[in-house]
C-alpha cells in the first residue's frame, strides 16, 4: 500500500494535528476564563512528559517511573533563573544577606553557592532546561542499558532515582528551597509573569513548544529510527543481531524523553510561579505514566489528551471529594491497563474511527488495530 | 582439505562453562569459504551454544574463534555483524508489529547509527533491494502485510531473508526447516540450496534428509565435544556416531 511513501504525515494524522490545533489554541482558550486557562496550561506541561514515556515506552518499551526527575530537573533550572532575578539586594534589603534567594538566608548561608551563579544568565539557564535533564538520562542509560538491565528492574531503579532526588532536594534545604521548593517568582528579564495577560502569553507558548515537540516526536517515528524502536521492543535480540547496538538507541530515547520533559518542567515553573520536590518523586512519576497509559501509549496525540483529561479529572474530583482522588486515580489506571491496553488512541481508532468511516463509505466497519503490545511489555506494565 | 585461501572460521579450544557444566568442551573446528557445515548431535549436546558463542550471544570462557583472522569472542554482538556474520534463530524472530518490508527495511545494511537511523532514506536502490530479497522468500506479494500474519514457515523465510540482505559471508542458521510443512520444506531446501552458493553457511539440523541434501561437511557433537567430523558418508559410517546418535 504504502510503501514507498514515508511522509511526515498520514492524511488522518494531519487532520489530528489539526484537529489538537484548534483545540489548545482556539476552543481552550475561548471556553475558559483566565485561572482556568492557566489550569489548563499546567496540565499541558505535563503532555510533554507523556510523549517522551509514548516514544520511551509505548514505541521502545522502556517503562520509566522516574520521569518526574527530568520534570523537576528542567523546572528547577527555570525556577533558579526566575529566582536570581526576583532576589536582587533591593527587593531582599531585610535579609541578612541582602541579594541572596531568601530560602539561603533562612538557613543561614551568606554567599550565593558557585553552582547558582550561571544561573543569573537566562541563555545558561535555557540550555540547562534541556541539558540538565539530558545528562542525568545519559547517565542512567549508560549505566543501566549497557549492563542490560531493562524491563521492570529498569522501571525500579528509575523509581528510586526519583526518591533520591526528592529526599537529596528535601535535605539540602539551603541550596534548593527544600520541602517548599522554590517560590515567590515574579519576574522574567523585567517581565512580570504573575499577570493574567502574562499567563495567557505563556499559555500560548507552551501551546507552541508543545507542538514543536509534537513534531519532532512524529519525525522520531516515522524514521527508521522509529521502526527500530518497536523492533527493540518485540525482538531485542534480532535487532542486535541485525548490527544495531540496541543500548546506543535506548540511551538516545530516554535522553529525548528526559529533554521533552524538561521543557515541560520550565514551562510548569513559568506559569505556575514555583517549583517545588513534590512535583519530583515518586508519585508526580507514577502518575505521569497513567497520562500516557489513559490517553493511550502509542499514541503521541493521545499522550496529550489523556495529560488534560486525567489533569482535569483529578481537579474536578479532588475539589470536591479529596480524599478519594487517589483511590480513582488508581481504579482508573487498572480499568485502562485491563479493558483499554492502548488507552483513548486506542478506544478512538479502533472502535470509534471505523464506525465514522465506516458511515462514511457506507461499508461495514473493519477493525485496524494500531500496534499491541508485546506479552513481555505488559508483564513489565 | 586445507584450502590455499585459508579458513574463513577458525574455532580453537572453545569451552564455556556454566556453574562447572562445560556445555562446549575444547571444540575446534574450522570453516572454509562457500563451504556447507551441518551440525548434529542429540539434544542437549550443545549446538545451539556454539552459535551462540561465534555470535556473541553467550561469552566464551575459554578459547578462539576467528573470522578472517579477526577475534570474534572480545567483540560485541553488532561489530559480529558487521564483521561478516549473520545467525538466524531456531524459533521465528521477526518485528511482528512491522510489515514484511519494514522487518526487511531495518536489516538493510545502512543507517546503524543512532543518526543514520534517523536520516536514513528509503530510496530506489534500497526498494528495489527489498523487493528483490522478498521474490526470493517467497513473500513478494505480503510486502505490506504486518509479520504477526504470516505462517510459522514463512516467518521463518523472512528471517532468512532478513540475513539475505545483509549479504553475510558466513551464515548461521539454527533448525530452518523445523516446525515446517512438506510443502514449505521443499522451498526452504530450495532456497538455501540457492543461498549457499556464495558464501558459507553453518546449519544446526536434525533432518538426515535434509542434511545430506546440503552438508559440504558434518561435525556430530555428543556432550560438548567433538565426536565426528567429516562428510555425511564418513560420518555415517562412525561406530562412535552409530552409538550415541543414529542408532536409536
Amino acid at each position: 500500500m504504502t510503501i514507498s511513501k514515508t511522509s511526515l504525515f498520514t492524511r488522518q494524522e494531519l487532520i489530528g494535528f489539526i484537529v489538537l490545533a484548534v483545540v489548545i489554541f482556539v476552543l481552550l482558550p475561548l471556553a475558559l476564563d483566565n485561572f482556568r486557562l492557566n489550569l489548563f496550561g499546567k496540565y499541558l506541561t505535563y503532555a510533554f512528559v507523556a510523549i517522551g514515556l509514548v516514544l520511551c515506552w509505548g514505541a521502545g518499551g522502556i517503562l520509566s517511573l522516574g520521569q518526574g526527575v527530568f520534570f523537576g530537573l528542567g523546572g528547577y533550572c527555570m525556577a533558579m533563573f526566575l529566582k536570581l532575578e526576583a532576589s536582587t539586594p533591593e527587593n531582599t534589603s531585610i535579609q541578612s544577606t541582602p541579594g541572596i534567594p531568601d530560602f539561603m538566608d533562612w538557613n543561614q548561608l551568606t554567599e550565593l553557592p558557585s553552582w547558582w551563579v550561571p544561573f543569573y544568565s537566562l541563555t545558561f539557564s535555557l540550555v540547562a532546561v534541556v541539558i540538565v535533564p539530558v545528562i542525568f538520562a545519559f547517565i542512567i542509560g549508560v549505566a543501566m542499558f549497557r549492563r542490560r538491565v531493562g524491563g521492570v528492574y529498569f522501571a525500579i531503579i528509575t523509581q528510586a532515582f526519583a526518591a533520591i532526588l526528592t529526599i537529596l532536594i528535601i535535605g539540602q534545604q539551603g541550596y534548593t528551597g527544600g520541602v517548599n521548593g522554590i517560590t515567590d517568582l515574579r519576574t522574567l528579564k523585567g517581565w512580570d509573569i504573575r499577570t493574567d495577560e502574562a499567563k495567557e502569553v505563556l499559555y500560548y507558548v507552551n501551546g507552541v513548544l508543545l507542538f514543536v515537540v509534537l513534531v519532532i516526536a512524529q519525525f522520531v517515528r516515522k524514521s527508521k529510527l522509529g521502526r527500530i524502536l518497536i523492533a527493540m521492543r518485540d525482538q531485542e535480540d534480532r535487532v542486535r543481531f541485525s548490527g544495531y547496538d540496541v543500548a546506543g538507541f535506548k540511551i538516545f530515547i530516554f535522553c529525548l524523553g528526559a529533554a521533552f520533559a524538561g521543557i515541560g518542567g520550565a514551562m510548569f515553573t513559568l506559569q505556575v510561579g514555583f517549583m517545588s520536590p513534590t512535583l519530583v518523586g515518586i508519585v508526580p512519576s507514577i502518575e505521569m505514566v497513567i497520562f500516557c497509559a489513559v490517553g493511550g501509549r502509542l499514541s503521541i496525540l493521545g499522550a496529550v489528551y489523556g495529560a488534560l483529561l486525567v489533569n482535569w479529572a483529578k481537579t474536578t474530583f479532588s475539589e470536591s471529594f479529596p480524599e478519594l482522588w487517589l483511590f480513582g486515580l488508581g481504579g482508573l489506571f487498572i480499568a485502562v491497563v485491563m479493558l483499554f491496553p492502548n488507552g483513548l488512541a486506542g478506544v478512538w481508532s479502533e472502535k470509534i474511527m471505523p464506525r465514522i468511516a465506516g458511515l462514511m463509505e457506507g461499508r461495514k466497519p473493519t477493525a485496524k488495530p494500531l500496534v499491541a503490545p508485546s506479552p513481555k511489555e505488559k508483564e513489565a506494565a | 582439505m586445507t584450502a590455499p585461501q585459508g579458513y574463513l572460521l577458525k574455532v580453537e579450544g572453545l569451552t564455556v562453562s556454566f556453574d562447572g557444566f562445560k556445555a562446549v568442551n575444547d571444540l575446534s573446528f574450522y570453516v572454509e569459504p562457500n563451504e556447507c557445515r551441518v551440525i548434529i548431535g542429540p539434544n542437549g549436546a550443545g549446538k545451539t551454544t556454539v552459535l551462540d558463542l561465534i555470535c556473541g550471544r553467550t561469552k566464551a570462557t575459554d578459547g578462539s574463534v576467528k573470522f578472517r583472522e579477526k577475534e570474534l569472542l572480545t567483540m560485541r554482538e553488532d561489530q559480529i555483524v558487521h564483521a561478516g556474520v549473520g545467525r538466524k534463530f531456531q524459533t521465528p524472530s521477526v518485528y511482528e508489529d512491522l510489515t514484511v518490508f519494514e522487518n526487511l527495511e531495518i536489516s538493510y545494511p545502512k543507517g546503524y547509527s543512532v543518526f543514520g537511523a534517523l536520516a536514513f532514506r528509503r530510496d530506489a536502490v534500497v526498494q528495489e533491494r527489498i523487493q528483490e530479497i522478498a521474490e526470493m522468500i517467497f513473500l513478494e506479494d505480503m510486502l505490506s502485510e504486518k509479520a504477526a500474519f504470516l505462517s510459522h514457515g514463512q516467518k521463518q523465510w523472512l528471517e532468512i531473508g532478513m540475513l539475505l540482505i545483509q549479504d553475510p559471508e558466513l551464515l548461521m542458521l539454527d533448525e530452518p526447516v523445523a516446525g515446517m510443512s512438506v510443502a514449505e520444506r521443499v522451498k526452504t531446501a530450495e532456497l538455501l540450496n540457492r543461498i549457499i552458493a556464495d558464501r558459507s553457511v553453518i546449519v544446526i539440523e536434525h533432518d538426515m534428509g535434509f542434511v545430506e541434501d546440503i552438508a559440504t561437511r558434518v561435525n556430530v557433537l555428543h556432550q560438548g565435544k567433538m565426536l565426528s567430523e567429516g562428510s555425511m558418508a564418513h560420518v555415517k559410517a562412525d561406530p562412535k556416531v552409530i552409538e550415541v546418535y543414529l542408532g536409536h
